[in-house]
């Protein structure tokens, strides 16, 4: 255990940390609005987001953009990036949930029967990327392409503010201050307008919704839109800050977002911003303390604890009970 | 289009039911002897299409060997494969088909058995190396492979009891994802500590004849046939183990708690400790096939045991038919053996394995060969939501 490691530089390892978690927040909003309304994992999320990076790749590659543009075209192309992403996003959300799910929601099958089929959506979306669509974003043509693709990079990463020995880069103000936001649209997007009273209703009876009024499929396809364009959302951040991505990119994220999802409490959008910013924390500091190669053990043996001593999450499983 | 295709499952149903009840109508000694035709069958599989002693061959068996094809992978190998997914799927359906907990894990079971008989039974093991130099031992010295073999299965129990412990109280979502952390943190530790062999893994893991060498005559390297009957032979133990439980009371406080977990409890089944018990012996079942892996290739390291391995284990499961043995047992020989025999798509053998499991789901959402409690139940299930919308 290297504690002066830790300590010494506290600050800039949560700086690290947070912006991490950033991402994982991001995703974990679509684990957490599907998991709120449905009761199921959409595992296929994580191929969802991998879609992101590659539309934004693409966009950006076809409007022929090298690295770091000047200032205001950065701009510019970021703002499409996060439109293209988005739109890309919520489009394969919206077309996995028709094709794979609407099918055994009418069944009422198991939520097994749900796992299955979206392990095998994601193979196939994987498959589809690493087969054809990698090969064709990253401008060689459909063609095989198993390899991690470079990114150009839109803003040069530089540190723009020190505060207690911690150097902050532009781009991790970019990331924690775009997640809050985000988070913040679809927090009052759910608990103010009337389709986020939709979701809300269905997400705590869907019967009764259905009485009331409220169209269920409509609501299931807006929830897995709103999923899908965070992922988008969490691509661009991707994208900026790692500058590379590759067909089997959403594996790991996929799972670390999950993670925090449940972290936080499932089906709690706060939660799973909180719980993805701690979990990006504690991989940080788990990582510093001993090898990087334990940040995942880390991960999951916080998640373990927290389950056992809170089964429901910090936050608690609440996109429809607490403040409806 | 969806009626037509109900009338043909209901067709088939006919069909099939009525075979099944024809089967129990015969006297009991030709039932023997169908058993017999069968085992017989499954013990010449290694020489589909030839007879064996002769150089005849019976002519369209061949098709189906894996190594008929150009750059195919040795048939008797992949059977032994496809009989060490059986052995797991077996033990896997004792977790999700019986006891109803989604095990996203198992694989950490498997590794747990074949790290065992490795890290014991190998004389290149840190741990027997550091056992030797503790009570100055020879070089050669090393757990005999059949005391790994309690060792693997005592480890593999405890593995799952720990895991289960904590764990089993938590809902069915929540138990997927933390038994998923616990294969991966398996899998990392033994890729991280020195005492597991690292990266490198461990070389040198023995069988049956003692450590691999050349001189072995019935166990070696390059005969597999007898690695598949060794293996085959568990399973057949194994399913006889499983059948006489899964009809004994445990068997059916697992069906109760499957169904309804409160109601059981009502009814005086205390469903932890029989979670706790299908954990383990299911567990057990994963070490067991985990270690004649490790004894067939003598050889592990820590990245054969990742998730993708523990999906396809639960994609066996649920595309046989999870609750019936038949099925599960199906659904490894399918997953196992397809993706062997049509080598010349490997290209795109992902992406049909995608589609396989989407379609399948889709359309029979049951598993292939499901069992008639389970088929109830999805069309119990089908007429509330039915109720319900209407």
């Amino acid at each position: 255990m290297n504690f002066d490691a830790l300590f010494g530089n506290l600050a800039q390892h949560t700086v690290d940390g947070l912006s991490k978690g950033a991402i994982y927040a991001l995703v974990a909003l679509g684990y957490t609005l599907v998991y709120g309304v449905l009761r199921l994992i959409n595992f296929a999320h994580s191929e969802i987001f991998m879609v992101g990076t590659f539309a934004i790749l693409g966009t950006w590659s076809l409007l022929g953009i090298t690295d770091t543009p000047s200032i205001g075209m950065a701009i510019v192309y970021l703002l499409i990036g996060l439109l293209v992403g988005a739109a890309a996003s919520g489009a394969t959300a919206l077309t996995v949930e028709r094709v794979a799910y609407r099918r055994l929601r009418r069944m009422n099958a198991p939520p097994l029967i749900f796992l299955i089929t979206a392990i095998g959506v994601s193979l196939v979306l994987v498959e589809i990327y690493a087969l054809w669509m990698a090969g064709f974003f990253s401008g060689r043509g459909f063609s095989e392409n198993r390899l991690v693709i470079g990114i150009p990079a839109m803003l040069k990463q530089e540190t723009v503010i020190s505060v207690a020995g911690a150097n902050i880069t532009n781009v991790q103000i970019i990331m924690v201050v775009s997640a809050l936001v985000m988070l913040y649209g679809l927090d009052q997007f759910i608990n103010r307008t009337r389709y986020g009273r939709g979701v809300r209703a269905v997400a705590q009876n869907p019967d009764t919704a259905a009485l009331m009024g409220v169209h269920q499929d409509r609501v299931i396809m807006l929830v897995f839109v709103l999923g899908g364009l965070m992922a988008g959302a969490a691509a661009l951040l991707w994208n900026m800050r790692y500058g590379i991505t590759k067909f089997d990119i959403g594996f790991v994220i996929g799972l670390k977002a999950f993670t925090a999802a449940v972290l936080g409490g499932i089906g709690n959008l706060r939660g799973a911003l909180l719980g993805g910013l701690l979990l990006g924390v504690i991989e940080v500091y788990a990582a510093t303390l001993t090898r990087s190669t334990w940040e995942d053990v880390a991960a999951f043996v916080v998640l373990v604890v927290v389950l056992i001593f809170r089964p429901t999450g910090l936050l608690g499983e609440s996109l429809g009970k607490a403040r409806a | 289009m969806t009626e037509a295709l109900r009338q043909f499952n209901e067709r088939r149903r006919h069909a099939l039911g009525g075979m099944a009840d024809r089967w129990r109508a015969l006297p009991r000694w030709q039932r023997w002897l169908g058993v017999l035709a069968g085992l017989a069958f499954l013990y010449y599989l290694p020489f589909l299409g030839d007879i064996p002693g002769t150089n005849l061959i019976i002519p369209g068996l061949d098709w189906f060997r894996t190594d008929s094809i150009a750059g195919g992978s040795n048939w008797a190998g992949v059977l032994f494969v496809c009989a060490l997914y059986v052995l797991v799927a077996i033990g896997l359906n004792v977790v999700i088909g019986l006891a109803g907990l989604l095990d996203l894990g198992y694989v950490g079971f498997y590794a747990v058995g074949a790290y065992s008989v490795a890290l014991f039974g190998s004389t290149q093991s840190p741990v027997v190396q550091s056992m030797q130099r503790q009570f100055g031992l020879s070089e050669e010295w090393a757990v005999a492979w059949a005391v790994c073999i309690p060792i693997a299965l005592a480890f593999s129990l405890v593995a799952g009891v720990l895991l289960g412990w904590p764990t089993l109280r938590l809902r069915g979502d929540y138990l997927a994802i933390v038994t998923l952390g616990f294969g991966e943190i398996i899998r990392i530790v033994a890729k991280n500590s020195g005492w597991a062999g690292q990266a490198q893994g461990v070389a040198g893991i023995p069988g049956p004849e003692g450590p691999p060498s050349a001189d072995n005559t019935v166990f070696g390297l390059l005969k597999i046939e007898p690695w598949y009957w060794l293996a085959l032979t568990v399973v057949l133990l194994m399913v006889l183990l499983v059948r006489r439980l899964e009809h004994s009371r445990v068997g059916r406080s697992w069906l109760a708690i499957r169904e309804d977990e409160d109601a059981a409890a009502v009814m005086g089944v205390y469903p932890f400790k029989f979670k706790l018990w299908a954990f383990a012996i299911g567990a057990a079942l994963g070490g067991l096939s985990g270690l004649l892996f490790a004894s067939r290739s003598t050889f592990i390291q820590p990245e054969t045991f990742n998730v993708q391995l523990s999906i396809l284990f639960v994609a066996m499961v649920v595309v046989g038919g999870s609750g019936n043995m038949a099925g599960v047992a199906l659904g490894a020989f399918l997953l196992a053996y397809l993706p062997e025999r049509f080598r010349d798509f490997s290209e795109y053998r992902v992406l049909a394995f995608g589609l396989a499991l989407v379609l399948i789901m889709l359309l029979r959402p049951q598993g292939l060969l499901p069992s008639r409690r389970r088929t109830r139940e999805l069309q119990d299930r089908a007429k509330e939501a039915a109720v319900n919308v209407a």
